[in-house]
């Protein structure tokens, strides 16, 4: 009994040592791929950011709005942040790749798809990034031209268009990740819908004695103009 | 065929190869042959008074070049009122059954529609490269609503390059004091300022140059910057300046429009400060290093001003300017400095009596803006575009401190802010070079 006793564990031992030993070479690659994947991940970074700068990105973030973002949650210059990230998601690739070396059961298939689903996120990160852009660029015009033109509520009108640019982006992103698919389009739906007859309601009902004096404005100073001179610029 | 400098001959084909003019133009220009004076007359719906624009040009250079070869060319954007056909139909007895005026030459005209819709910086350069091509001595552009113009127009525009060896002959006109205001209270300052040079109008649709001159604009960057030749008469005075060409002022007589209208503001400022604000760039080895400001040899008066009232709706113009302020301040804090908005809204709160745009500040607004032009902060457009708010607020003040002066007292508050833009140079040296 004792004798068993002692095989079977010595058998146990042994096997594990197998298994050890097995598994060693395959950790010494997880390691080695991490430790690549760093120094890899880490001339990523630097060569991201050296052209970043040259780009002048921080300039572009700072015109798409993305900074002042940034600035708000506490988080350093979007060129940091892009090549933070970039840095990041490297290593991660490399360190998954040394994972799946292990040969864990399982953890192989999550991988894989993780690996497939980096491209989403690519897209996404680059439709943010231009849809934040053409917001502010498409809300500094209308404001710009508004005032201009001397309508009123020129902010209001500018609000508006880059909160729906920005409602259509993150539908789109959202819709690229595939998060939520459904529940984002029927939110566009209803905020674009709701926004529309917010407006029209506020046209129509709210704004009615607005509207009014808005146009017997109008109309008498165009009448008053009449009678006025105007400067001219050249 | 012609001949070029070098004496090589060119076919009608080599020509429509190498210039984007018709083909059709281009064997109108071909039968003209060369010339020696060119008049250029940029169109877009004038029918109404080019007429009698080119029977005065007509009679002016039968009157004082009548043994010259001339020829007028009409650069049209797209008329629909016929205007082409009357500039080449009519002759110089049209009306004047007892005109003395004989020519010893034949007076051409000659037209082309070079776009749909106007634009004329591209009429300009039509003009251009027809003097080019007909190898005009002196060549010069008038505009198609200049209703008053003077059979001597030609003779002060073109004589001085024709007789006296000049290049570009700016013009200067008897005028309402609260004409130009952009041009008094920017566009001479700052140039003035840049480029060292007492220019009154460095903008203007009247103005005479030399062959060599437009020939050597015609190749300048800015053809091909992606602005469609916008503000081209500017350009072509800043590249005469620069390059050095030799340069007077002609007066003109009283500056008549069809009606008094206000011109768009912002296509204004487009047309002048975003042309002079992109000269600054590839200008800068000029500019940084002048100092002060010279006198430029004027032919006539120098600038007369007429004081008649004028009813301007001062209440709207503070109104907008106050509008611009508060609206656009998020604008206004990527352009301009965080001293000089805070000024500006300090302006806003003032009771209309009590304001004023001091020149100091307006001068330091136009630097900034500029600088910030230079750096893209924004859009450059809409850096140009977030300027007329802040403009008509100058224009209030200007309105509010020259109301009841005199033509010497306004001519004395035009010399102190050019004086300004002069001593805020170094400011604006600085912030152009920050950040670089």
């Amino acid at each position: 009994m004792r004798e068993m006793i002692i095989s079977e564990l010595s058998q146990a031992f042994q096997d594990i040592a197998r298994s050890f030993a097995h598994f060693l070479p395959r950790l010494i690659v997880m390691l080695i791929l991490a430790l690549i994947g760093w120094v890899i991940a880490y001339v990523v970074r630097a060569v991201l950011r050296s052209i970043l700068k040259l780009v002048k990105f921080d300039k572009l973030s700072e015109n798409a709005g993305a900074s002042q973002l940034l600035n708000k949650a506490a988080l350093p210059s979007a060129t940091e942040v892009v090549s933070r990230f970039a840095f990041w998601v490297a290593w991660l690739g490399f360190i998954l790749l040394g994972i799946s070396v292990l040969g864990i059961l399982g953890l192989q298939e999550e991988i894989a798809r993780f690996f497939l689903y980096l491209p989403r996120l690519f897209v996404a990160l680059f439709i943010m990034f231009f849809g934040l852009l053409a917001a502010s660029f498409f809300s500094r015009a209308i404001l710009l031209a508004a005032v201009n033109a001397n309508m009123p509520s020129a902010r209001v009108l500018s609000v508006a268009v880059r909160s729906v640019i920005i409602i259509f982006v993150l539908s789109v992103v959202f819709e690229e990740l595939g998060l939520a698919e459904q529940t984002m389009l029927v939110a566009f739906g209803i905020a674009f819908g709701a926004l529309m007859m917010g407006l029209a309601i506020a046209f129509g009902l709210g704004g009615q004695h607005l509207a009014q004096r808005f146009l017997e404005k109008k109309l008498i100073r165009e009448k008053k103009e009449e009678s006025e001179d105007e400067f001219s610029p050249l | 065929m012609t001949n070029n400098s070098r004496g090589i001959f060119r076919t009608e084909q080599d020509l429509a190869e190498e210039s984007f003019l018709t083909d059709d133009f281009l064997r109108q220009l071909i039968n003209v042959g060369e010339v020696d004076i060119l008049v250029g007359l940029p169109t877009h719906n004038n029918a109404k008074t080019v007429g009698a624009i080119v029977q005065t040009i007509q009679s002016g250079i039968l009157r004082s070049f009548p043994r010259e070869r001339a020829v007028i060319i009409n650069a049209d954007g797209g008329s629909r009122d016929d205007t082409p056909e009357l500039v080449t139909s009519i002759s110089i007895l049209d009306g004047r059954p007892a005109s003395h005026l004989n020519s010893l030459r034949t007076l051409h005209s000659v037209s082309t529609k070079y776009a749909s819709s106007p634009a004329s910086g591209t009429a300009l350069r039509t003009i251009l490269a027809a003097a080019e091509l007909l190898r005009a001595r002196a060549c010069m552009v008038v505009s198609p609503e200049s209703v008053n113009i003077q059979p001597e127009w030609p003779s002060q525009l073109l004589g001085p390059v024709y007789r006296d060896g000049f290049d570009l002959i700016c013009p200067t006109y008897r005028r309402h004091k609260f004409e130009v205001i952009l041009i008094t209270n920017l566009l001479y300052p700052m140039t003035r300022a840049l480029y060292g040079l007492k220019i009154r109008e460095p903008y203007s649709p009247e103005f005479g140059f030399s062959g060599p001159l437009g020939s050597s604009f015609l190749e300048h960057n800015s053809w091909n910057d992606g602005t469609d030749g916008a503000g081209a008469e500017l350009r072509l005075t800043l590249a005469a300046i620069t390059g050095k060409y030799r340069i007077c002022q002609s007066f003109l007589g009283e500056k008549l429009h069809v009606e008094r209208r206000a011109a768009d503001l912002v296509a204004a400022l487009r047309q002048t400060v975003g042309a002079l604000f992109s000269s600054m760039e590839p200008d800068f080895p000029v500019w940084s290093v002048v100092q002060g400001s010279q006198p430029v040899l004027s032919a006539g008066a120098d600038q007369e001003v007429l004081l008649e009232p004028l009813r301007i709706n001062r209440k709207r113009l503070r109104e907008m300017f106050a509008t611009g302020v508060a609206e656009l301040e998020s604008v206004f804090q990527a352009i301009l400095a965080p001293a000089t908005l805070a000024e500006l809204q300090q302006i806003v709160r003032l009771e209309e009596e009590e304001f004023q745009y001091p020149d100091e500040l307006w001068v330091k607004t136009v630097y900034e803006f500029a600088a910030s032009y230079r750096k893209s902060v924004i859009s450059r457009d809409h850096i140009i575009q977030a300027l007329a708010p802040l403009f008509r607020g100058r224009v209030l003040t200007f309105l509010k401190e020259n109301r009841n002066s005199s033509a010497e007292a306004i001519e004395n508050n035009i010399e102190n802010l050019c004086l300004e833009f002069e001593r805020l140079k170094p400011y604006l040296l600085e912030i152009w070079k920050s950040g670089e």
